[in-house]
């Protein structure tokens, strides 16, 4: 697969971003078809993902929005049965034909609908991915804790209580553990899966300022199903439905001057 | 209007006192296996605390003693204490790693068409009635023990530990496969998407998940294991010295009742009420400890 076709599709799929993007591409999806058994649930869905920037995904539930994050760091392998075909490049390599899964997941860290902190305290969930990478050092164990833990905004709320479990904070604080978690792999890319849906108002206001801070150093990718979220912290902004991708562009362009009549509709509350 | 209404609370009345005679069975049918638990236990600890109340024996020295020969009124239980406690811990040494790593493969790793005819398989197991397990043993494992390690008599220490982590197998799999299958898919995902590998994924966070599940499965394997009487009184020998190495012939405290109870009387006979005991004792000590630690690790 050559650049010069990513860019064609690029051109295809979202004209207006194409002017302005300026900035270096991290993710290339050229052609994506997925399959859950027999049901296509993903039509070649070609999408261009700007390096540090935010990138929503919208659509009505049941459209490939969240099967299509979980493309991106092959996270469908799990599920049995799934066939992919069509090509993703993050950094211009290929994760589908490449084997090292694990060195993908590092790189392209995940952010859960619902906080996943695992049944220990909150130091060792900081700590399970580093330590899982062969890091074993305390001093260094330590300050990666404390450096991911205050790049979430949670260290002072939880700075006095690092020994105890994890699964006693709220729930607004313990997904921005859990994003602590991810940005302790030193990722790349952070995809989000409505990290807000199971949080109270304030929390997930606070999300939203971590995730419009967290973008000067890396790519986010956010699955959400509240459009003035998508408003507010995007970007670019992307719209599926049933599996294809209808429209794809700056998330203001996507919000005013949508030009299909399809994410007017939704946009404004017509359906979904 | 009003006849409707009357026979409306007629049928009500009706309702009402059913649900107070259903509640009512429900309770009778709980107290019966209390009443059973209460009389059996009494029963055991009033036919087998006998002899020690009325001061004629030592309960220290019938613990202790290493003699057991009713015809000199000896009874000292100390080989089969020993007998039951090697059996036992022998039988988990064997049985919890494999059916642990089993339940493993079950949940997490074997497709789901492998696990579909395996877990099945493994339940299957648990229906065996335990004189069969025996009769196995003695057909197959002993003679083998007696081939392969020269032995004089192959029903020895060794052969009861064979035999018991076999059957407790399908209990510490099925178990531990429900206690592992039970613990959240997110906790799974969180891991993976953090670049673990499967197999740490399995026991970095899964197994510390399931501890508790998996405790519960020792327990009840644990339990199975020291109660087993049919399948060891076949392999075990039931030599009355205190074992010294896994070729020994042993007999442990559930053969001891088993052997003896048919023509016991008197003293005898309440000296086995007493091996009961103490074999009951084993059984809450262990599920007592066990429990705290389980306990301890939520």
């Amino acid at each position: 697969m050559t650049t010069i076709l990513h860019e064609t599709t690029y051109t295809q799929a979202a004209p207006i971003a194409m002017e302005r993007g300026y900035k270096a591409t991290k993710i290339n999806v050229d052609k994506l078809n997925l399959f859950y058994g027999d049901k296509q649930a993903l039509f070649d869905v070609s999408l261009n993902i700007q390096e540090k920037e935010v990138t929503a995904l919208i659509g009505p539930s049941g459209c490939g929005k969240s099967t299509f994050l979980r493309t991106l760091n092959r996270m469908n392998d799990l599920i049995e049965g799934v066939r992919v075909s069509g090509d993703i490049t993050v950094d211009g390599e290929n994760i589908y034909t490449s084997q090292d899964v694990i060195k993908l997941r590092t790189k392209v860290g995940m952010v859960f609908q619902k906080p996943n902190l695992f049944p220990m305290s909150i130091y060792d969930n900081v700590a399970y991915g580093p330590r899982m990478q062969g890091i074993k050092n305390k001093k260094v164990l330590d300050a990666l804790v404390e450096e991911s833990l205050r790049g979430a905004a949670i260290w002072d709320e939880v700075k006095d209580r690092l020994k105890t479990s994890a699964l006693g904070l709220s729930g607004g604080q313990q997904q921005r553990v859990c994003i602590a978690r991810a940005i302790a792999m030193k990722p790349d890319v952070i995809l989000m899966d409505e990290p807000t849906s199971a949080l109270d108002p304030i929390s997930t206001l606070k999300v939203e300022e971590l995730i419009s801070e967290l973008k000067k150093d890396y790519t986010i990718v956010i699955v959400t199903h509240n459009m003035q979220q998508a408003a507010r912290i995007s970007d670019k902004t992307a719209f599926f439905l049933n599996g294809e991708v209808i429209e794809y562009d700056e998330t203001d362009v996507i919000f005013q001057t949508p030009n299909d009549s399809r994410t007017e509709d939704y946009i404004t509350g017509r359906f979904g | 209007m009003d006849t409707t209404h009357t026979d409306m609370t007629k049928a009500n009345k009706r309702k009402y006192a059913l649900e107070k005679f259903s509640s009512k069975l429900f309770l009778v049918c709980a107290l019966l296996s209390v009443f059973s638990l209460v009389l059996i236990v009494g029963f055991v600890f009033y036919k087998g605390a006998t002899p020690f109340v009325s001061g004629e024996y030592s309960f220290i020295n019938f613990l202790f003693a290493s003699d057991w020969v009713p015809s000199e009124d000896k009874f000292g239980i100390w080989p089969m204490i020993v007998a039951s406690l090697y059996a036992t811990i022998g039988a988990l040494v064997i049985g919890v790693p494999v059916g642990l790593f089993t339940a493993i493969f079950l949940a997490e790793i074997a497709p789901k068409s492998v696990a579909k005819i395996l877990s099945p398989a493994i339940q299957l197991l648990a229906g065996i009635p335990s004189v069969l397990y025996g009769v196995f043993g003695l057909a197959i494992i002993v003679p083998f023990l007696q081939n392969n390690l020269g032995l004089a008599r192959g029903q020895s220490l060794i052969a009861v530990i064979i035999v018991l982590a076999i059957m407790m197998l399908p209990t510490i799999v099925t178990v531990s496969e429900t206690a592992i299958r039970a613990v959240p898919k997110a906790y799974r995902e969180g891991s993976l998407a953090l670049g673990a590998s499967q197999i740490g994924t399995i026991f970095k966070v899964i197994v510390p998940a399931a501890k508790s599940g998996i405790l519960a499965a020792v327990v009840l394997g644990l339990g199975r294991a020291i109660g087993e009487t049919m399948a060891v009184i076949l392999v075990a020998g039931n030599a009355l010295i205190v074992p010294t190495s896994l070729t020994d012939s042993v007999r442990p405290l559930t053969t001891n009742i088993a052997l003896e109870m048919g023509y016991a009387a008197g003293t005898h006979q309440e000296m086995l009420f007493a091996t009961g005991i103490v074999l009951f004792s084993f059984i809450l000590i262990l599920n007592f400890v066990l429990s705290k630690l389980s306990k301890g690790g939520q």
